[in-house]
């Protein structure tokens, strides 16, 4: 990427609140934000180690109730709770993983197993009085940067673009790194990788660990943001479906796939909201049939169709 | 029978607007020459996802309202202007409810009216108070609602707590009444929010008002089967039963207490999901029959709510509350703007605070705003008799005394 | 404290829902058996095939169990359909794209079905819905009971298709060793289609057994998926008998648990079972061969 697009793009991104002057499309691009820190954790582990997991819920809801127990319950200072939060989320990722790795679970076996660690977590924190039970937790509204909520969206925003791009940034590291080589190796084929001396226990670890701390970031985010949690929201099969929609429609594996998949997926979603709205149900029919054809047309996300596109015509016999 | 949802697009409005501002100016001094401007409101519900039934029902009785006010002349003190519906789908997720905040503030519009679940209105309230935009919650009855503070924030319907004391009370009425038939009561609840807080409420209440709480049993949303909590209930032999959840569990579980032949001196649901429900009463009569609810009704004396009853059947919908409380929540607002005379924010938050509005169809006491929630308000005790839905508290809308206990079942 | 004469109506209300929720991952366990697919559709297709039944009979007047006999053809050339066309088409033989389509699929099914049906919940009222079977010990609903010796009926038939069949004995090949099987002449995506379409057919009889005792809204296909995941790899994909004895053994785990434990424990213990059964014994109860 040249120097010149990169500076704008980083000027335009910190414009934003400025030039924005609708609420609604800051906040917009708040949740492609909050989105793009999560699908980029989901593709550590998933793109780039080839672990697919479908309980990116527990990560985040983990990341949620930290914050806001903490902050809530035991005062602590919002951004003290949202550290906490990552490393919190972080450990779970650490116990998955070692059960799982430890197990040899892979492929769909994985998958099913975090669905399950995720609703396990569900159930467990919907049992727990102080983290608000069934009724859920409401976080006060107090604003003051100190509690991590602003007066106005451009707060929100700047956090969110912190987030996003230090997701960004991880994924730039990592490709570039030795545990992120170890990771495409265990990838494309785990047992040959192993018999390399990779140590794959370790590295998946080590990714599930990221992975997680990364979206119980966004938990905690989610959090202060919108004020309400309860454990349906926070661990439901939602939040771990869209984790993973959003870097497998951009571009699995890929650095900016998740960003690009997060920004097409909500900008999908309103389209269809503002032409079909009105009828219950319609917006989501096009939603998922626009899923469907983007997987059977594009299975290399809107990134491998970029690619091909510029690239010049490979000669056919 | 499948049920269609009014789709009322904003043409049909403005053309049924036209048509009712022709007749309507016949008796009404021409002020203007033109035709003011209309008011943009904002009608935000779950109407995809797991709440759908209760957002589109919701819908439908705001804009059955709206068509009645746009027939009737519209807001008269700012020119005959008619009302606009703006829809917004929260999607069952009170981040998408709060977006789409943002969404019709910028529309331009004077209020919001909605969003019916509670989680949904603690976001869409937040949100709408940062820009000091009126909002009128329909039913949203968890009291966080109300008690944060927001001045742009209405609740003209009653609360957990007041619905809850009010359902006591009136046990205990009817319990004396009965020569005290009932002493053990056996809760049974939904996980989430509301069935939580209603059987903390109920937990704490009871004993003081000399019942025993044998057991409170919790269950998922959704269940699939009550077999063992109704082996439970047969285990403890409880006088009353009261439930606490949502229309699909509450069939399976009265179901249920048939099928295993349970009698009981009663079943009292506060807030159940299918007691005052005319469908629940039309598709499971014999499950129906003698179920008491302390729930959200409306006023059956009153001519324009049997009219309001009426005209949803017509459209193939179930007169819920979901309806009559929407179509009351716009109705609430369009006299706010009346007295307003403005559609400024803070003109409009003042006079949804200060309304004395008694034109409704609901069984309610004085109007009157206390920190945003109307505290008039009272939820009514209903029993299902004949085949129909009778209220039996508040005394001044009663049509009778209530039958209890239930009389035992030939099995 | 509970009396113990409780548990034994307990157990027999645990296995009768246990099978149902066998009859629910019987379609499942041949699909990923033979396709190694994860069907996320499986929930929508339930609800599809409830409202096919509801349907029937509300407009038509035929009662669910003789239902029956219209919802399973037609629902095996949907599914037959569904995988020629959409899933099979689309996934250029990746796992993740496939899981994909299905969540499309089943997005897709579940709103269409909420703007065709609206979102409130329909029941039907047979004049058998609410009949109790007094065994002495226990009082069992009429539909339920005949739901248990229909999944009891169902497992074995499809034991027998797959064991004794010739269109098995080509599914069992494929499963096995799908490149393998093209060498010998089985064309491989008909057979793929065939045992998705037979997997959506066992979903149009569950529906049809599922109906009288339950009932259908646009998102009741959620209620029963995950069990039905946690029941299929219990007894082993691919295999009916581990269905079968996976849906028993979770309904009577649910149900016990959640009657000495407390509700939640027992939808903690079935996830709980799920997750051990995947980290000490993913094959299952009795394997991953379609037995």
């Amino acid at each position: 990427m040249s120097r010149a697009a990169a500076v704008t793009g980083v000027v335009l991104a910190l414009a934003v609140p400025a030039l924005v002057h609708s609420d609604f499309w800051v906040g917009f691009c708040i949740t492609v934000l909050l989105s793009t820190l999560m699908a980029s954790a989901w593709n550590v582990l998933g793109g780039f180690g080839g672990q697919f997991s479908f309980g990116h819920a527990a990560f985040f809801g983990t990341g949620a109730y930290t914050a806001a127990v903490l902050h809530v319950a035991l005062g602590v200072n919002a951004w003290l709770a949202f550290a906490a939060a990552g490393i919190a989320a972080g450990a779970v990722g650490v116990v998955i993983g070692y059960l799982s790795f430890r197990y040899g679970l892979r492929g769909s076996y994985f998958a099913l197993v975090t669905l399950a660690f995720a609703e396990v977590l569900r159930i467990a924190v919907g049992s727990v009085d102080f983290a608000g039970g069934g009724v859920g937790l409401y976080l006060p509204l107090q604003v003051g940067i100190a509690n991590m909520q602003f007066a106005s969206k451009a707060g929100y925003y700047y956090v969110a673009l912190a987030l996003g791009a230090g997701a960004i940034a991880v994924a730039w590291r990592l490709e570039r790194s030795r545990l992120g080589a170890w990771l495409v190796a265990i990838r494309e084929n785990e047992d040959a990788a192993r018999a390399l001396g990779v140590d794959t226990l370790r590295c998946k670890l080590q990714a599930i660990t990221i992975s997680g701390a990364m979206t119980g970031l966004g938990g905690a985010f989610y959090a202060n943001y919108y004020l309400y949690l309860d454990p349906g929201l926070a661990f439901g099969p939602g939040v771990s479906v869209e984790v993973l929609l959003a870097p497998i429609v951009g571009g699995i594996g890929t650095i900016w796939g998740p960003f690009i998949g997060a920004a097409a997926l909500q900008l999908a979603g309103e389209m269809a909201r503002r032409i079909l709205g009105d009828a219950p149900g319609l917006s989501l029919v096009f939603y998922g049939a626009l899923l469907v054809l983007t997987v059977k047309f594009l299975p290399d996300g809107l990134i491998g169709l970029g690619r091909r596109m510029l690239q010049p015509r490979a000669a056919h016999a | 029978m499948t049920s269609k949802t009014p789709h009322t697009s904003r043409r049909t409005i403005l053309k049924t607007a036209a048509a009712g501002a022709a007749l309507g100016t016949l008796g009404a001094p021409a002020i203007l020459r033109a035709q003011a401007a209309p008011i943009k409101i904002g009608v935000l519900h779950p109407v995809t996802g797991p709440l759908s039934y209760s957002g589109t029902q919701s819908r439908a009785g705001a804009l059955m309202a709206i068509e009645e006010l746009n027939a009737a002349g519209g807001i008269k003190s700012l020119g005959g202007a008619k009302l606009e519906p703006l829809l917004a789908d929260a999607q069952s997720k009170p981040d998408v409810g709060a977006a789409e905040v943002d969404k019709l503030n910028e529309a331009g519009v004077a209020a919001i009216v909605g969003p019916y679940a509670s989680a949904i209105a603690i976001a869409t309230t937040a949100a709408a108070a940062r820009y000091n935009l009126p909002h009128v919650v329909d039913v949203g009855t968890v009291d966080t609602v109300v008690t944060r503070g927001l001045t742009n924030t209405f609740r003209f319907s009653p609360g957990v707590t007041k619905i809850v004391q009010f359902g006591l009370e009136s046990l205990s009425k009817i319990n004396d009444n009965a020569g005290k038939p009932v002493k053990t009561v056996f809760i049974v609840h939904e996980e989430s929010a509301f069935g939580t807080n209603t059987a903390k409420v109920l937990n704490e209440e009871l004993p003081k008002l000399g019942f025993e709480v044998v057991e409170t049993v919790k269950h998922a949303n959704p269940t699939r089967d009550f077999s063992n909590i109704v082996l439970r209930i047969q285990a403890k032999k409880p006088d009353l039963i009261i439930p606490a959840n949502y229309y699909d569990e509450y069939v399976l579980f009265t179901r249920a207490l048939r099928q295993q032949r349970v009698q009981t001196k009663g079943i009292y649901s506060i807030l159940g999901g299918g007691a005052s429900s005319y469908k629940f009463v039309k598709e499971f009569p014999d499950a129906a029959n003698y179920v008491m609810d302390c729930n959200h009704w409306f006023d059956p004396r009153k001519a324009a709510a049997i009219a309001l009853k009426e005209k949803t059947e017509k459209k193939g919908l179930f007169f819920s509350y979901e309806v009559f409380l929407n179509y009351n929540a716009v109705m609430y607002l369009a006299d706010a703007l009346e007295r307003a005379k403005s559609t400024a924010h803070d003109a409009l938050n003042a006079s949804l605070a200060s309304s004395t509005w008694d034109k409704h169809i609901l069984p309610y006491g004085p109007t009157k705003f206390v920190n945003g929630q109307n505290t008039g308000a009272q939820p009514a005790i209903t029993q299902v008799l004949d085949k129909d839905i009778k209220v039996i508290y508040p005394l001044a809308f009663s049509s009778g005394n209530a039958v209890f206990p239930m009389p035992t079942r030939k099995t | 404290m509970l009396d113990p004469i409780i548990l034994i109506p307990a157990a027999i209300n645990g296995l009768t829902m246990g099978a149902v929720y066998a009859l629910v991952a019987l379609g499942l366990t041949l699909i990923y058996g033979v396709l190694h697919i994860i069907n996320f559709a499986h929930g929508s297709l339930l609800m599809v095939a409830l409202y096919a039944a509801f349907f029937l009979y509300r407009l038509l007047g035929i009662d669910p169990y003789l239902a029956i006999v219209v919802l399973v053809p037609v629902f095996f050339a949907a599914g037959y359909a569904l995988q020629r066309s959409v899933i099979g088409t689309s996934g250029q033989g990746r796992d993740q794209n496939v899981l994909l389509i299905t969540l499309g699929v089943s997005i897709v099914l579940e709103n269409a079905a909420l703007y065709f049906f609206s979102a409130d919940t329909k029941t039907i009222d047979t004049s058998y819905s609410l009949e109790v079977v007094d065994l002495g010990v226990a009082l069992v609903p009429l539909p339920r009971l005949i739901g248990f010796v229909a999944a009891l009926v169902l497992a074995a038939v499809l034991w027998a298709l797959i064991a004794r069949t010739d269109l098995g004995r080509a599914i069992r090949a494929v499963a096995k060793e799908p490149h393998g099987a093209t060498h010998v002449g089985v064309d491989v995506n008909h057979v793929f289609a065939m045992s998705f379409g037979i997997g959506t057919a066992c979903l149009g009889a569950a529906a049809c057994l599922l109906l009288p005792m339950f009932y259908v809204s646009p998102h009741v296909g959620n209620v029963f998926v995950l069990i039905a995941f946690t029941v299929v790899v219990l007894g082993g994909m691919g295999s009916f008998v581990g269905a079968l004895i996976g849906g028993l053994l979770i309904g009577l785990t649910e149900s016990l648990g959640g009657l000495l434990f407390g509700e939640a424990a027992g939808q903690l213990g079935i996830f709980l079972i799920f997750i051990a059964v995947l980290l000490f014994r993913p094959t299952g109860l009795f394997g991953s061969r379609l037995a």
